[in-house]
């Protein structure tokens, strides 16, 4: 079990809760139940959404573990130049 | 449309070319010799990349007409090391990190080798405003200037 | 992944020195190969047809007496680019910038193309091309955009992220929103509080080399492109999807590039270059001209930033709020997001909100610039936090070290901070001899500080061993400075060998697999991990070939400076294997000896920044002058310590144009009117003092040098430093980017909203 913020916009889809909890062991899933508690995140997905874990930002690692009890902070997937 | 023909001296060998009345200088060393180590930045004179010496002259050779050189000297930068032996300018440039993408390079060591036949012993602020016809956009300058002084430096021996 | 990503060396031999980089000589020597610099046999000249118009319906183009004209070998419009996006709203902005589909959205939007046998043809069949269109109402000014009743852009545009649904199509995107905390309650603990509103013009990356590419489709669907850019891999997918084709049947090549700074991170003219190439049945060289590149590729956004920060006696912070209106050009952008995001990213806050408005505008799509739109918000907010400081009675830098991030701060973006910079850089700042130097009559000191994240992203490096020991290292991520330098390092440092002996080149999208970008700081960051995972790789192969070679096991072989070394007293009579003896053996002992990676180098960490300025103002011209400069950046670990100097010095530079001179200007008529170096102003030689540079090493945990991100940081703070110079040169709080003559001159005459000293 995780606890995942999400930022503003995207609280606002999930029916306006901005603190989650989620049980899920890494990325991909968690961004799987998501999609399946509100469906109205999945556009978010696909345009890409980066998970910060304990301070660290994973654009891609849809692998990456969640430990337990981390902090878990789900951002836009930002670009640079 | 016929060409003009132009026998001209390039880096000191002869060429001829023929070339249409509104081709820049630029455009024929480009495009039809091969020499593409002048840069297109600008087309307007505003940004050095295109620096080539006509006569002793630093000129921007994309406000030169092709048919203008016509019994000159022309000198580019493929021209400016002898051999494998670079010029000190061009070795400085390369100690001292002048260049990050390159791209103005060319253009600045033919005003810095302009600069310097004309004034061998310049200050920082002579080499800042002799240099100001010449953009970069990449490096602030810092170590082009840092690079022009020890050149400098090293050709007064 | 297995490659174990973490900090693990502390001391080097090769990395953190400064040798020359390897294509430096054909940089000098004017034989490097840019993008206008290659030609294909028969190839045609391509020019590309703009709009005059801010904003038009095209209601019908007539090609054919440009398709008339001899010599002309093609004519495309948007008929020539189906729509193949596949609901891809991205891509579709994409494909539409590159050629309008339905309406022309801006000054310079491309409406048609040709290719034809040389310059002159090609220019007069644009000329034979008739195009009907019908002139709509335009906006251009970003404040003008977002108020009710402006002329609209795209009628399809309904805000999103607002709390009611809106019934009326608007020219404002989306509302995006982050923070904690409570304002409210936070601005009522407040003794004092700063309010300001704030403007920064558009400005353009300015790379010296317009956007040039050669495009050559051949009739069983191949296709090649040599193009300068920041991403092939991104070209490639793009070109691919947009014109139908496979991506494996595109082969895109990168010249040397001169300077991206997030202006070629997407194709502008690319895809038309193909289109033509596939109707011609030839090679088309297709390079945008200098007002082409102004009028017609990416600028970064306009801005109009409020901001509200509120500070007890002692000088805590108690809330901060802004609210930022970036303009994304005609297409969605995530621009004010982004500056949303990082505005108050330098502070520890317990109530902070920052509201982000994305909004449409008749300008040309923007484009990603250097740390894209971080420094417009710091310089909002770094301003009103020298404001507050003063009326607090602190110290600028003091005030700001007082309430700086720390490892466990939140950020106001959200995740909880690791181990970060900003602090180490406000105290190699305020103990900077810059900050002891006198100042004379109508001369200011300023500082700010700035953020940047450091991104990942996918990479792949292959390294290989030749058989008389030099090492030959591809890799994916385009060199914009210097990086092939430090890769060279990096993989001299983990095989222990001499830097001279590696050789890096950029691979095409053919010999590598997919690679990100060269943005988001993160070319040598993620290539420098992929390198070390390739060379740890390639250590494994040639400690077995050792072992082969001595004919003991390969546990019993370890490597150690450049060496096989046969670990145990039993071996004693055996000698170290250099690398170049182990190589010139593989012939026999298994074949050619490499070393590969896959990766996503992830966990690039954040970036700090603190930059000092002082500038003299002329009070009779507004006339600004800069007198000095100082950058202080963490590097968490120098791979090539001039190179990160070069960076550092790059992005103050492009800040100090910014800042006093840069910016977009546009008539009543939508057009743009400075669209070329003269009137566009960036700084020359001249106009710059030394910039000197302060490298932080405060090394990042999650790569094994403990390398961070630097290219773009650096950007960030000038805009803030340098108005807060002025601010205090002239005594008024300047608050309009750029602060050229005539605003400061103006503001000076107004004498408003004049600040403590």
């Amino acid at each position: 079990m995780v606890a995942v913020t999400l930022w503003g916009s995207l609280a606002a889809v999930a029916g306006g809760k901005d603190k989650l909890d989620i049980e899920a062991k890494d990325i991909r899933e968690l961004f799987r139940k998501l999609a399946e508690q509100y469906p109205a995140i999945e556009p978010f997905i696909d345009r890409g959404i980066a998970v910060a874990i304990d301070g660290t930002i994973y654009r891609d690692t849809w692998s990456k573990k969640l430990p337990e009890g981390a902090e878990i902070f789900l951002l836009p997937r930002l670009a640079g130049g | 449309m016929a060409g003009i023909a132009v026998s001209t001296t390039i880096n000191g060998d002869a060429v001829e070319y023929l070339c249409q009345p509104d081709e820049t200088l630029l455009d024929v060393l480009r495009d039809r010799l091969g020499l593409t180590g002048a840069k297109e930045g600008c087309g307007t004179g505003d940004c050095g990349a295109c620096s080539v010496i006509v006569d002793d002259r630093l000129v921007c050779s994309c406000l030169v007409l092709g048919a203008e050189a016509e019994g000159r000297r022309v000198e580019t930068i493929e021209g400016m090391a002898h051999g494998d032996t670079l010029h000190p300018l061009q070795q400085k440039f390369l100690e001292h990190a002048a260049l990050q993408c390159g791209i103005c390079t060319p253009g600045f060591l033919i005003a810095a080798k302009d600069l310097l036949a004309k004034n061998p012993d310049p200050t920082e602020e002579e080499i800042r405003f002799g240099l100001a016809g010449n953009l970069c956009r990449c490096t602030g300058y810092d170590k082009i200037v840092r690079a022009v002084q020890d050149a400098a430096s090293v050709m007064r021996g | 992944m297995n490659f174990d990503p973490r900090l693990t060396n502390r001391s080097f031999s090769a990395v953190g020195t400064r040798p020359i980089r390897p294509d430096g000589i054909d940089k000098v020597t004017g034989r490097a190969r840019y993008g206008a610099d290659f030609n294909m046999a028969g190839q045609l000249v391509g020019r590309v047809l703009r709009s005059p118009h801010a904003h038009a319906v095209i209601r019908g183009i007539d090609t054919s007496k440009a398709e008339a004209l001899p010599g002309v070998k093609a004519v495309i419009t948007a008929a020539d680019l189906p729509d193949l996006t596949g609901g891809d709203s991205a891509l579709y902005d994409i494909l539409d910038n590159c050629m309008a589909r339905r309406k022309a959205l801006y000054d310079g939007h491309a409406v048609a193309a040709v290719a034809a046998i040389d310059a002159r043809t090609a220019r007069q069949a644009l000329k034979l091309i008739s195009v009907d269109y019908e002139v709509l109402p335009h906006v251009t000014d970003v404040d003008e955009a977002f108020r009710h009743g402006a002329p609209l852009i795209d009628d399809a545009i309904f805000t999103e992220g607002l709390v009611e649904k809106p019934v009326k199509p608007s020219n404002v995107v989306k509302r995006t929103q982050f923070g904690h905390g409570d304002v409210h309650k936070g601005f009522g603990e407040a003794d004092f509080i700063v309010e300001r509103s704030f403007r920064t013009e558009q400005t353009h990356q300015g790379y010296i080399e317009p956007h040039a590419c050669v495009a050559s489709v051949s009739a069983d669907g191949m296709a090649e492109l040599w193009v300068c850019t920041q991403g092939p891999f991104v070209y490639r997918q793009h070109c691919a999807q947009l014109l139908g084709m496979e991506a494996s049947k595109l082969r895109v090549t990168s010249s040397e590039i001169g300077g991206g700074f997030g202006g070629k991170t997407h194709v502008w003219a690319e895809p038309v270059a193909l289109a033509l190439s596939r109707k011609a049945g030839r090679p088309v060289k297709l390079v945008m001209t200098r007002d082409e590149v102004f009028r017609a590729s990416g600028p970064t956004s306009a801005t109009s930033i409020d901001v509200r920060i509120g500070a007890r006696k002692d000088g805590t912070i108690t809330a901060a709020e802004a609210t930022l209106r970036y303009s994304c050009g005609p297409y969605a952008g995530g621009w004010a997001e982004v500056g949303a995001m990082t505005a108050f990213a330098c502070y520890r806050l317990d109530n902070v909100r920052t509201v982000g408005f994305e909004v449409l505008v008749n300008r040309p799509k923007t484009a990603a610039y250097r740390a894209p739109s971080a420094p417009m918000a710091a310089f909002a907010v770094e301003s009103s936090i020298d404001e507050l400081a003063g009326k607090v009675g602190m110290d600028a830098v003091d005030f700001r070290i007082k309430n700086a991030a720390q490892e466990g701060t939140r950020a106001s973006y959200g995740p909880v901070y690791g181990p970060i910079g900003i602090g180490p850089t406000l105290e190699a700042v305020k103990n900077h001899p810059h900050m002891q130097a006198p100042l004379k009559k109508n001369q200011g000191r300023g500082m700010a500080c700035g953020f940047w994240f450091n991104f990942g992203g996918q990479t792949c490096v292959d390294l290989n061993i030749g058989m008389d020991g030099s090492v030959s290292l591809a890799v994916g991520t385009v060199d914009v400075g210097g990086s092939r330098a430090s890769l060279s390092l990096v993989a001299a440092e983990e095989l222990g060998i001499d830097y001279g002996q590696v050789k890096a080149i950029v691979a095409d999208t053919s010999s590598l697999g997919y690679n990100d970008m060269t943005d988001g700081s993160r070319g040598t960051f993620s290539s420098s991990m992929a390198t070390i995972s390739a060379a740890r790789n390639a250590i494994l192969i040639l400690r077995e070939r050792a072992a082969q070679m001595w004919d003991i096991p390969a546990d019993d072989v370890v490597w150690e400076k450049g060496h096989a070394l046969a670990r145990g007293e039993k071996y004693g009579n055996l000698s170290p294997l250099s690398l170049k003896e182990i190589a010139a053996q593989s012939g026999t002992t298994g074949g050619p000896i490499a070393g590969h990676s896959e990766l996503v180098a992830d966990g690039a960490g954040v970036s700090f920044a603190t930059h000092i300025c002082d500038i003299e103002v002329d009070p009779e011209t507004g006339a600004t002058r800069v007198l000095r400069y100082t950058v202080v950046q963490d590097a968490g670990k120098a791979v090539h310590p001039t190179y990160v100097e070069g960076q550092y010095q790059g992005g103050a530079a492009q800040g100090i144009g910014w800042a006093l001179n840069e910016e977009y200007i546009y008539g009543k008529d939508g057009r743009l009117q400075n669209a070329g170096f003269l009137d566009y102003r960036i700084p020359v030689c001249s106009d710059l003092p030394m910039i000197d540079t302060q490298i932080l090493e405060i090394p990042n945990p999650n790569h094994p040098y403990g390398v961070r991100g630097v290219g773009e940081t650096s950007i960030v703070p000038p805009l803030a430093a340098i108005a807060n110079a002025v601010s205090n040169a002239v005594g008024v709080r300047m608050t309009h980017i750029p602060m050229s003559p005539p605003r400061i001159l103006a503001a000076l005459e107004a004498g408003a909203g004049k600040h403590d000293a």
